[in-house]
C-alpha cells in the first residue's frame, strides 16, 4: 500500500510540475508585430515541412550533419545573406529545395526570431 | 492460426507474441540498414543524396530503431503476461488488433518518409495525424496488460511496476509531444522547445521502464530467484528511476532560456544517478561472478554486457549533466555516443536477452545448437560498439574544441573525418553482429520445435512446449515446471 502512496505522491508532483512548466518561466518575451508573427509562423511550418531538424539543431534538438542554427542569424561568420545562399541553391550536402523568395524570407524570419530568444546561448 | 479458433479466454497468444517478435526484428534490420546508409552520408555527402537524402534516412532510422525497442518489449510482455498472471490474456483478439494497427501505421509512416511528407519534429518526424493512430494502437496492449494482471497487482514484483509505468507514461508523453499543435505552445519557441524536451526526455524514460522491466523479469526467470524483484532495494531503485523519468529531462534544456528552477531541479535529480552508479559498482563483482557461473546461457551473456554498458553510459550521463560542461557537450557527438550507448549497448542487448529467453523456451534444442553462433554475434556487436562509441566521443571532442576555438563548421567537419570513418566502419560491424543475432533468432523462431532431449545434464522435457496451444488450466502447471527446472 505504501508503494501506491509513494507513486501517487510522485505522480501528483509530476502533474503540478508539468502545469508549472507549461505556464511559468516560458512566457513570450519578444513581442512581434502581427505581420512578423505570421511570417515567423510560416517559417516554422516550412522548417518542419522540409524536416530541417534531420540535419540542423535548434537549442540542441536535431541532427548533426549540418551546422547548429540557434544563433546562426547573429553569427558574424554566417548571418542572413550567407543563409539565403544555402536556402536558395543548397550545397554539396544540403539538398536544393527549390524554395521561392517568400519561403526563403519566412525561414529567415523564423531563424531571426529564434536567434533573438537565445539569450542563454549567447551568454556563454 | 489454430489458436484463434479456440475460445478467447482459453489460450495465451504465443503466436501473436512471435508475430510481434518478427515485426520487431524486421524494424531492427531495416533500421540498421538505414543507419549504416546515414553513417556513410557523413563520409560521402553525395551518397544517395538525390534518391534518399539524410533528411529521409535519419527519420527512417530513428523511427525504425525506436519501434524495435517498443515492439521487442511488447513481444516479450505478451509472452510473459499469461505466465505471470497464470491465466490467459484478458483480450486475446486485442493482441491481433494491436499487431495489424501497428503494422499499418508503420507502412504509412515509412511511405510518408520515402515520399517526403514530414511532421518535422525530433523523434516524431512523421505527419502529426499519425500520432492519433499510434496512441490508439497501444490501447489493446494496455487493456490486456492491466486487466490480465489485475489479480497479481497486490503483490506485484518490481518489473510489473516498471511495465505499468512504461505504458502509462507512453500515453502521457506521446500526448504531451503533440501539445505544439495548440497555438499556446506553437507560437512561443521557448515554451515549445521546453515542452518538447520534457515530453521526449520522459518518453525515453517510458521505454526504458519497459526494457528494464523485461530485463528484470528475464533475470528472475533465468536465475530462478524471485526475491530480488520484490526486495526493498529493487523498489528504491524503481522509484529513483521514476523520479528521473519525471524530472530529469531538464538537463537537456540548460541552453534554453526557460526558468532557472527547471534546470536546478533537473541537475539535482540527475545527480541522484550517482546512487545508481555506486550501487552498480558495489554489485559489480557479484554480478560478474553470477554471469560467469551462468555463462552458458545466451541471455545471461547479453545481460552481463548490458550491465557493462550501463556503467559506461552512466558515467558519461553524469559528466554531461553538469551544467558548465553540458553547454559544450550538447550538440556534439558526445550526446550521440550517449544515445547509441544506451539504445544499442543497454536497450538492444537487454531486449535480445529477452528474445533469446523467449525462443529458448519455445525451441530449446534448436537454441542450444545455435549457442555458438549467437555468442559470436554478441562478441562482434560489443567489440564493434566499443569502437563506435569511442569514435563518437572523439568526434564530439573535436567539435567541442572547435567551438571553444571559434572554428568554422566546415573546419570542424574536416577535422572530424577520421572519427567519421571510424564510426562508419565500426557501424558496419555492429550491424554484422546484430544481423548474426537476428538470423539466429529467426532460425529458431521459424523452425519446427525439435523433440525435447536430455543434454549435458539439462532436462529439456521439463521446459514448457510453448509452441503448442496452451489451455488455461495447464498454464499454471507449466509455469511451475518452468520455474522448478530453472531452480534445479
Amino acid at each position: 500500500m505504501s508503494k501506491i502512496w509513494i507513486f501517487a505522491c510522485l505522480f501528483g508532483l509530476y502533474l503540478l510540475y508539468s502545469f508549472t512548466v507549461y505556464t511559468k518561466g516560458t512566457e513570450q518575451h519578444i513581442p512581434l508585430p502581427a505581420t512578423t508573427q505570421l511570417q515567423v509562423n510560416k517559417g516554422k511550418q516550412l522548417f518542419q515541412q522540409y524536416n530541417c531538424v534531420a540535419c540542423h539543431q535548434l537549442y540542441g534538438l536535431g541532427g548533426y550533419l549540418g551546422p547548429e542554427l540557434t544563433t546562426a542569424y547573429s553569427d558574424p561568420g554566417r548571418g542572413e545573406t550567407y543563409m539565403k545562399v544555402f536556402l536558395q541553391s543548397g550545397s554539396r550536402t544540403m539538398p536544393d529545395f527549390h524554395l521561392n523568395n517568400d519561403d526563403v524570407n519566412a525561414l529567415i524570419s523564423y531563424l531571426k526570431y529564434v536567434d533573438e530568444t537565445a539569450v542563454t546561448y549567447k551568454a556563454y | 492460426m489454430k489458436d484463434q479458433k479456440l475460445p478467447d479466454n482459453s489460450n495465451p497468444p504465443d503466436k501473436a507474441a512471435k508475430a510481434f517478435l518478427l515485426l520487431a526484428l524486421s524494424y531492427l534490420l531495416t533500421g540498421m540498414v538505414l543507419g549504416v546508409a546515414g553513417g556513410f552520408q557523413y563520409l560521402y555527402p553525395s551518397f544517395l543524396k538525390d534518391r534518399l537524402s539524410f533528411q529521409q534516412t535519419r527519420p527512417l532510422h530513428v523511427y525504425l530503431v525506436i519501434s524495435w525497442i517498443f515492439t521487442a518489449a511488447q513481444a516479450g510482455i505478451y509472452y510473459y503476461l499469461p505466465r505471470i498472471a497464470k491465466r490467459p490474456l484478458y483480450w486475446a483478439q486485442g493482441v491481433w488488433w494491436h499487431f495489424f494497427m501497428q503494422l499499418t501505421i508503420s507502412v504509412f509512416i515509412i511511405t510518408c518518409f520515402f515520399l517526403g511528407y514530414f511532421g518535422g519534429r525530433e523523434y516524431l518526424e512523421f505527419p502529426p495525424w499519425l500520432g492519433i493512430f499510434i496512441f490508439l494502437s497501444w490501447v489493446p496492449f494496455a487493456v490486456n496488460f492491466f486487466f490480465t494482471l489485475r489479480p497479481v497487482y497486490k503483490k506485484a514484483p518490481v518489473y510489473i511496476w516498471s511495465w505499468s509505468t512504461g505504458i502509462l507514461f507512453f500515453f502521457i508523453t506521446l500526448s504531451e509531444s503533440y501539445l505544439w499543435l495548440f497555438d499556446f505552445f506553437n507560437s512561443n519557441i521557448v515554451r515549445d522547445l521546453t515542452v518538447q524536451w520534457k515530453a521526449l526526455g520522459s518518453m525515453v524514460g517510458s521505454w526504458n521502464m519497459l526494457v528494464y522491466g523485461t530485463g528484470m523479469y528475464v533475470m528472475e526467470q533465468t536465475s530462478g530467484n524471485d526475491k530480488p524483484a520484490k526486495s526493498p532495494v529493487a523498489f528504491f531503485f524503481y522509484f529513483l528511476g521514476l523520479t528521473n523519468l519525471m524530472f530529469n529531462w531538464g538537463h537537456h534544456t540548460y541552453i534554453v532560456p526557460a526558468a532557472p528552477w527547471v534546470k536546478t531541479v533537473a541537475y539535482l535529480i540527475s545527480m541522484t544517478e550517482l546512487l545508481i552508479l555506486a550501487h552498480l559498482i558495489t554489485q559489480w563483482r557479484k554480478t560478474m561472478s553470477k554471469a560467469r557461473k551462468n555463462y552458458h546461457l545466451i541471455s545471461y551473456r547479453l545481460l552481463s554486457y548490458a550491465d557493462a554498458w550501463i556503467l559506461l553510459n552512466l558515467v558519461l550521463a553524469i559528466i554531461i549533466s553538469v551544467p558548465a560542461w553540458n553547454y559544450y557537450t550538447h550538440g556534439t557527438h558526445i550526446t550521440v555516443a550517449h544515445a547509441m550507448g544506451t539504445t544499442i549497448g543497454i536497450n538492444t542487448l537487454i531486449l535480445f536477452g529477452s528474445v533469446f529467453y523467449f525462443i529458448q523456451q519455445a525451441n530449446p534444442v534448436k537454441a542450444e545448437k545455435s549457442k555458438k553462433l549467437a555468442g559470436t554475434g554478441i562478441l562482434v556487436t560489443n567489440i564493434a560498439l566499443l569502437i563506435f562509441w569511442i569514435s563518437l566521443l572523439g568526434s564530439g571532442i573535436v567539435r567541442l574544441t572547435g567551438k571553444l576555438n571559434n572554428q568554422s563548421f566546415y573546419a570542424i567537419m574536416k577535422k572530424s573525418q577520421p572519427y567519421f570513418k571510424a564510426f562508419s566502419f565500426s557501424g558496419i560491424f555492429v550491424f554484422t553482429g546484430l544481423v548474426i543475432l537476428i538470423v539466429v533468432s529467426l532460425r529458431i523462431i521459424l523452425s519446427k520445435t525439435e523433440a525435447p532431449a536430455t543434454r549435458s545434464g539439462q532436462d529439456y522435457s521439463r521446459q514448457p512446449a510453448i509452441q503448442e496451444p496452451l489451455k488455461s488450466n495447464n498454464i499454471s502447471a507449466l509455469n511451475l515446471a518452468d520455474t522448478s527446472q530453472e531452480k534445479s
